[in-house]
């Protein structure tokens, strides 16, 4: 199929979506309407295009993936799929979505405090579309070309998560999103999440899935003055699934957000995390760890705009790369004119196991105002020969001291990660993942 | 134990061993002494199998097998201990873990069972004592942010827990304070034992007033060129290594 056979079917789809949701209000059909143009008009990206330089979407552009808005697709996930997932010992709400669409039954919510809403998207908009009209996309500065505008015109379903003022959500809120089926299919799951001011809350979004499919993800964080917001992002994905997903962060005066993102899957991952820093005094966190080995390749792009004076900004990658692995890091920070005394740090670090993976890693920091601290490095390493030596002379074999290496590397970020149980699991996970080549 | 015949090794084209000869029995205490650039730490690297070393000549006999067929890991199995000059810092990796891993390495050779959590634990505070370090330390990375004293105590405490049968040390002197100094050389001496065997490689002659050694070889210009027993050390701080050089020089001639 040609790019553009598939952007005719994508036509014809779009079509049959809008026939099948004629009861939606006008906003959101214009929302649409609009965002489906721009897809129209922009396409999907090329290598050509810089910000995919890197990053061929050939296999996903010129595909027929079966869509799954109008819930055709009902074959359920398996069990053990969903127990892999699952995190041993975390009390959390678990919000689970079987191939795209919200599943009560393998739901399960806990009290939340008065006035939190957790819900799913399709719920709200099949009953109170009103409830995001003043935030869905609203909030949303840097688009991936392509992709967000496609999550945008098909989005119809994910999770919707409002915190009021001062409601501090103590339990971790844990949105699963599962994908399993016969015939390669898509899913745009659309998160959005509106913090008041003061509130707080820890967010984990898992991706998960088995065999041929595309997610395509789009997450919008809305958090007002001094909210406090933790995400984690955990991206298990099928090793022959393509994951694009776009996260949209608008922070507010005095705002803290964080997020990390562990990234195990995926034949092609491409990552987008964008924040604006709206106000004074915000404190932004954007970590994450990504393991590439076989023929994968796993792309970040990260940009922080610091609009406002007296913002920090922390942000570390790092990259593990085996194989025939490719691995890409594009970190933009943006430091307007208003914003002085800013304080951000990038930092992408990559361990490189075979001579056959490749990186391609660019910090870009565009800076308008003259009183500010901006660092950014990159670095890129083999294990290290004296470390594996000391190992070794204490009698530890050469795999297993590969191993100890590899994980202490990658284990600088896990142990980032507050929520205990959460932190475990990825342990477990990262075992038996490293090395990668074994 | 330990039978090196004519020796030779080199860094890249660059020869540095050319000829040593050196024997070790159990229960010995072997210092050696040179000068800067002689050898000393090459020396120390090919026995426990740095492989930026080549050996392009000679052999390496231990406990009658051929040391230069072991792999590192195999060396240190076998009971074959260094004491690093310069411990290598490991972020990330915790000690204690790093060191149930040696040892349970070393003790599945011996044919002894793995210690678990507990058993290890009780092993491991005693010798922390000897050595007057703070359990606390077992939850520090390998050697990150280590004063250059704990760096070196931390390689006598692995011996310690480790249990070697030879032990090399690589100028553990050098860095260390008289205090740091005594309580690492008394980690030392507690070690010694009939069935076991240390090598002291050192620059000075001040550790050997702490770890009392059998016997003394200066090693000069890739080759150990004066052996003798602890008062050639004496000797050697009184006169300076340029006495040796001189006297080495028509032994150099003649090879």
């Amino acid at each position: 199929m040609t790019v553009a056979e598939a952007q005719d079917l994508y036509s014809s789809q779009f079509d049959r979506l809008q026939a099948l949701r004629q009861t939606e209000p006008a906003w959101l059909r214009e929302l649409r309407v609009s965002a489906f143009d721009q897809f129209r008009r922009e396409g999907f990206p090329t290598i050509r295009d810089e910000e995919f330089r890197f990053t061929p979407v050939a296999g996903i552009a010129n595909r027929a993936f079966e869509p799954t808005f109008d819930g055709a697709r009902s074959e359920p996930v398996a069990a053990d799929l969903r127990a892999q997932v699952l995190v041993p010992g975390l009390q959390a709400s678990e919000v689970l979505f079987a191939n795209g669409r919200y599943s009560p039954e393998l739901s399960s919510l806990r009290t939340l405090p008065k006035g939190v809403r957790v819900e799913s998207l399709a719920h709200v908009l099949a009953t109170e579309p009103e409830l995001i009209e003043p935030y869905l996309h609203r909030f949303i500065k840097f688009e991936m070309q392509g992709f967000t505008p496609l999550n945008t015109a098909f989005a119809v379903d994910g999770a919707v998560i409002i915190l009021p003022d001062n409601a501090v959500v103590a339990e971790p809120l844990h949105l699963v999103f599962l994908s399993q089926g016969a015939a390669p299919f898509a899913t745009h799951p659309r998160v959005l999440v509106v913090a008041g001011r003061q509130s707080q809350a820890t967010i984990v979004e898992t991706y998960a899935g088995v065999g041929e499919y595309f997610t395509n993800a789009v997450t919008e964080f809305i958090a007002a003055e001094g909210s406090h917001i933790d995400h984690y992002r955990v991206q298990r994905e099928s090793l022959s699934a393509s994951h694009i997903s776009s996260m949209h962060v608008h922070l507010d005066r005095a705002a803290t957000f964080s997020s990390h993102a562990i990234i195990l899957g995926g034949g092609l991952a491409r990552n987008d995390v964008n924040a604006v820093l709206d106000g004074e005094g915000i404190n932004c966190t954007l970590n994450g760890l990504y393991l590439v080995d076989g023929k994968r390749l796993v792309d970040t792009h990260t940009t922080i705009d610091h609009a406002k004076p007296h913002c920090e900004s922390h942000e570390l990658y790092k990259g593990i790369l085996d194989q025939q692995g490719r691995g890409v890091f594009n970190g933009k920070i943006f430091v307007r004119q208003d914003a002085q005394k800013t304080d951000a740090k990038q930092t992408n670090k990559v361990l490189l196991l075979s001579d056959e993976a490749t990186i391609n890693t660019k910090p870009q920091l565009e800076i308008f105002a003259d009183d500010v601290k901006c660092t950014h490095g990159a670095t890129i390493g083999q294990l290290s020969a004296e470390q594996m030596f000391y190992l070794r002379a204490r009698g530890i074999g050469k795999a297993e001291a590969q191993a100890i290496l590899i994980h202490a590397f990658a284990s600088d970020i896990v142990e980032r990660i507050q929520v205990e149980p959460l932190r475990d699991q990825l342990e477990q996970v990262l075992l038996s993942r490293l090395p990668l080549e074994a | 134990m330990l039978e090196i015949k004519n020796l030779h090794a080199r860094v890249e084209d660059k020869p540095i061993l050319r000829g040593v000869d050196l024997t070790v029995n159990a229960g010995e205490v072997h210092a050696i002494m040179g000068p800067n650039g002689s050898g000393k730490s090459t020396l120390a690297g090919v026995l426990a199998g740095r492989d930026s070393y080549e050996v392009t000549q000679g052999e390496i006999r231990y406990n009658g097998a051929d040391l230069l067929e072991l792999a590192p890991e195999e060396r240190a199995r076998e009971g074959l201990f260094l004491a690093f000059q310069y411990p290598v810092e490991i972020p990330g990796v915790n000690n204690g873990y790093f060191l149930k891993a040696a040892l349970n390495a070393v003790r599945k050779e011996r044919g002894e069972p793995e210690l678990d959590a507990m058993e290890f634990m009780k092993l491991v505070k005693e010798k922390l004592k000897l050595l007057g370090m703070d359990p606390a330390f077992l939850n520090r990375s390998v050697n990150q942010g280590f004063s250059g004293g704990e760096k070196k105590r931390n390689e006598i405490f692995q011996m310690a827990v480790l249990q070697p049968k030879l032990a090399v040390l690589d100028e553990t002197d050098s860095g260390l304070d008289i205090d740091a100094l005594r309580i690492v050389a008394e980690g030392v001496n507690a070690l010694r034992h009939p069935e076991r065997a240390i090598v002291v490689v050192t620059h000075y002659q001040r550790l050997l007033n702490y770890i009392v050694p059998d016997f003394v070889h200066v090693l000069s210009d890739g080759r150990i060129v004066k052996s003798g027993g602890k008062e050639l050390a004496l000797e050697l701080e009184d006169k300076g290594y340029g006495w040796i050089d001189q006297a080495a020089e028509p032994a150099g001639a003649k090879a």
